[in-house]
């Protein structure tokens, strides 16, 4: 067993696999440590899309691929599917309100890769800076910061989860002026 | 007025009939009292079925109960044609009408397939102008469709529009200010054409004066409407008792609206959520008191866009509600006990899955009285796990005894829950479970679904309705075949290994009436071991199956009366038939199929 594993390694398999997305992205992480902490969460998408290829051909051999995209199925009115703003690659949009701005935006979350691209867009929309994020002061020195809904309904701080794990748990952007996002990271 | 119409009647009929007997023999007028008589007595019979009963007994009866039939119910829209129900029928107050069939709502259908309302509705404007009622489901009907029922019928009362399409804003208009009478105007799960540069402000189209409106449902709507013109007419309709908003009413919108009308029944609650970026916690208007004060709300719907901080405000209510539905909200485990905990009366709930096995748990613990439960998922897709499953599935079936209907889909399943049910809930009439998973078997034993939807059948004497679904063999089939006699509706979906299969239900389940299929390796074999009984039924759909267009022409010979539809996406299939869409027809086929349909004879 320990040499075949040596062997896999050796040749580096998973630099030259073949994945679905851009480069340098790590898909096959462990599940970081406050989904553990939620009972009853479902795993990311990602790790179940493997999981669904791996156990369901070792349980019946005629399973069709994971990702094939069947009409109809599973048999839900697409009025129903439209109006839960489902993620199947055509975006997944969120509004973005701004403490003092009339009305909201819109963006999809999926044309960004990183916080880093979602911020510099941020900025653009609505003419202002950011900042820089830090683990321990949030966005320490700029007048205002990102937050978000997740869906247990929670207000966070954008950038204390890893970039994928955000992009499926977030429900709605808040912009919020520096002064009171401070208190946030402990939990609203 | 109709008393006095048939007073007259009455009296044209015994002149003639005295004045044939006094040169003519007198049992021609004792004919004629006694058809009178009949038609009376026929007049307290309600049920469709029983009338239906009644007419077959002879001519006489037959007569006098179409005389006397209101209310009309059409299954299959091309099962006859508009003339044929409107010579026959000729005082109807009352009409149902279903085209499509179920699978069109999951795109398995092309768009202009058919079932148009057009050439119903020009007879029905001749033949009925007393018309008070009418209940579509799955039609395709126009602006100028609804424009016609407007002009034509002067105590048009109900207009139900279930899963229909094809009209707009401007036929709603029509009918707001043309029927004066109106009382209930709802549009279910229809899709409302709104092209920004048509769109017409059709609640302001409603009359200025004090409105007849009971029921007013839009929640389908998919556009912006006058609000002040709505608060306006809610102001103005007394009799309101059910009220369900689209998602552009917010809910300080709401709150005003509640307070015009506290005498609500039945509340649709909007986007539930403010346009507002306004802090989370501020500017609650009292949103409680308002839902305290429509002491009589007994049914909750709405919450299109919720903000789950002002769930809250529904506690007042919640121990008179007997149906909730949560299943446009995003609501969690925690969130939800919140809610059902003081939900003692609730009779029916439908939910989305992200409240997870102890959501279900909760709704066990309370809900006692629970005869329908609805769950859906969020992420429409097959995933090894979900938030529901067998867990959540068999607490139900433990606290919720009296359960009738139950619609449930999750990732994961096991016989063992479903044998539960079978046991612990035996008032079932309507069993739809649908495993995400396509072909999965039960996880902890891997064995296929069988036994659990053999227990269903077996031990739920009442069902009439059954969707299956997960890993099948010829067995499950077998069980349905021998123990579902009652089965009127059947859905099968990536199910079964053999011909055998279908062949064991199409023998064994005499009351069987729709029966939908798809992706299951059923074949011409099985197809024609149903000769027997398609007329009975109102349709069977089969698509990607194993039929052949040989086999299809056969049964096409063999029934004259049978329409079979073969709907091919594919120019180049050769024999082998995409789609088979059959149903009884006492008029031949249908003039309007599109390019894409084959009709057999």
């Amino acid at each position: 067993m320990e040499s075949s594993v040596t062997y896999e390694n050796d040749l580096n398999l998973k630099a030259t696999e073949l994945r679905l997305g851009p480069p340098g992205t790590e898909e096959e992480k462990s599940v970081p440590a406050p989904a553990a902490v939620r009972t009853h969460k479902r795993p990311l998408n990602e790790t179940s899309e493997e999981c669904t290829s791996k156990g369901s051909n070792a349980k019946h051999g005629a399973a069709p691929p994971p990702k094939a995209k069947i009409v109809g199925w599973p048999p839900i009115r697409s009025y129903r599917k439209n109006s839960l703003q489902e993620n199947e690659g055509a975006g997944t949009y969120v509004k973005v309100s701004m403490d003092g701005a009339p009305y909201l935006r819109k963006i999809d979350l999926r044309v960004y890769g990183a916080y880093t691209q979602l911020l510099k867009a941020l900025e653009n929309m609505f003419k202002l800076t950011i900042g820089e994020y830090s683990e321990k002061e949030g966005y320490k020195g700029s007048e205002y910061a990102p937050t978000y809904e997740d869906k247990d309904g929670d207000w966070m701080l954008v950038g204390d989860v890893p970039w994928d794990m955000f992009v499926t748990s977030c429900k709605r952007l808040r912009i919020m002026k520096g002064s009171e996002a401070r208190g946030l990271g402990c939990g609203v | 007025m109709r008393e006095r119409e048939r007073e007259r009647e009455r009296e044209e009929v015994s002149e003639s009939s005295s004045s044939k007997s006094r040169g003519g023999s007198c049992t021609e007028g004792l004919e004629n009292v006694l058809e009178n008589v009949l038609e009376n007595v026929l007049n307290f019979l309600t049920s469709r079925r029983d009338r239906n009963a009644a007419s077959l007994v002879c001519r006489s009866w037959y007569r006098a109960e179409a005389l006397t039939r209101s209310d009309l119910f059409i299954g299959n829209c091309y099962a006859l044609s508009p003339r044929r129900a409107t010579a026959r029928f000729t005082r109807l107050k009352s009409l149902t009408v279903k085209g499509k069939p179920r699978f069109a709502d999951f795109d398995l259908m092309p768009p202009d397939w058919g079932a148009h309302f057009a050439p119903w509705a020009s007879a029905l404007a001749q033949a009925y102008p007393w018309l008070e009622k009418l209940h579509l489901k799955r039609m395709s009907l126009t602006d100028h469709d609804l424009s016609l029922l407007a002009d034509s019928f002067a105590g048009f009362r109900e207009l139900l529009l279930v899963c229909c399409e094809g009209f707009g804003t401007p036929g709603l208009a029509a009918v707001a200010s043309k029927c004066r009478l109106l009382r209930v105007l709802e549009l279910v799960e229809s899709v409302v054409e709104v092209e920004d540069d048509e769109v017409v402000d059709w609640i302001s189209s409603f009359p200025d004066t004090q409105t007849t409106l009971e029921s007013l449902v839009f929640d389908c709507v998919e556009c912006p409407i006058n609000f002040d013109a709505l608060e306006a007419l809610v102001a103005r309709s007394p009799s309101l008792t059910k009220l369900r908003l689209n998602r552009y009413v917010s809910l300080p919108q709401l709150y005003r609206l509640m307070l015009r009308a506290p005498q609500l029944t039945h509340l649709g609650t909007g986007s539930f959520s403010s346009t507002e970026a306004a802090a989370v916690s501020d500017q609650d208007p009292g949103y409680a008191a308002a839902f305290e004060a429509c002491r009589s709300l007994v049914c909750l719907s709405g919450f299109r866009e919720i903000w789950v901080d002002y769930l809250p405000a529904i506690y007042p209510v919640c121990a008179n509600l007997t149906s909730l539905n949560l299943s446009y909200a995003d609501v969690n485990a925690h969130q939800l006990k919140s809610v059902i905990r003081h939900c003692h009366k609730l009779q029916t709930l439908w939910v989305l899955d992200s409240i997870c096995d102890e959501g279900l748990q909760a709704v066990a613990a309370t809900c006692k009285d629970l005869r329908e439960l609805r769950v859906f998922p969020v992420v429409a897709r097959e995933e090894t796990e979900g938030p529901v499953s067998e867990v959540g599935f068999e607490a139900i079936s433990q606290g919720c005894r009296k359960l009738e209907s139950i619609l449930f889909f999750c990732q994961r399943m096991t016989n063992a829950a479903v044998v539960a049910m079978s046991k612990n809930c035996p008032d079932l009439v309507v069993f739809r479970l649908c495993i995400i998973g396509r072909y999965r078997p039960d996880p902890v034993t891997l064995e296929p679904m069988d036994e659990g939807f053999g227990a269903i059948v077996m031990n739920c004497k009442k069902l009439t309705r059954l969707a299956v679904s997960g890993l099948l063999t010829d067995r499950a089939f077998e069980y349905i075949g021998k123990y579902g006699k009652l089965v009127r509706t059947l859905s099968v979906a990536f199910n079964g290994d053999t011909d055998l299969g279908l062949k064991y239900v199409l023998e064994g389940c005499p009351n069987l009436q729709k029966l939908e299929i798809r992706d299951s390796p059923f074949g011409d074999v099985a197809l024609r071991s149903g000769l027997h009984h398609y007329y009975n039924m109102r349709f069977l759909w089969m698509s990607t199956c194993k039929l052949t267009r040989q086999a299809c022409q056969e049964v096409a010979r063999a029934l004259p009366r049978l329409v079979l539809e073969v709907i091919n996406s594919d120019e180049n299939a050769g024999d082998d038939i995409q789609t088979l869409y059959m149903y009884r027809s006492l008029d031949g086929p249908r003039r309007d199929a599109p390019r894409v349909v084959t009709i057999l004879h």
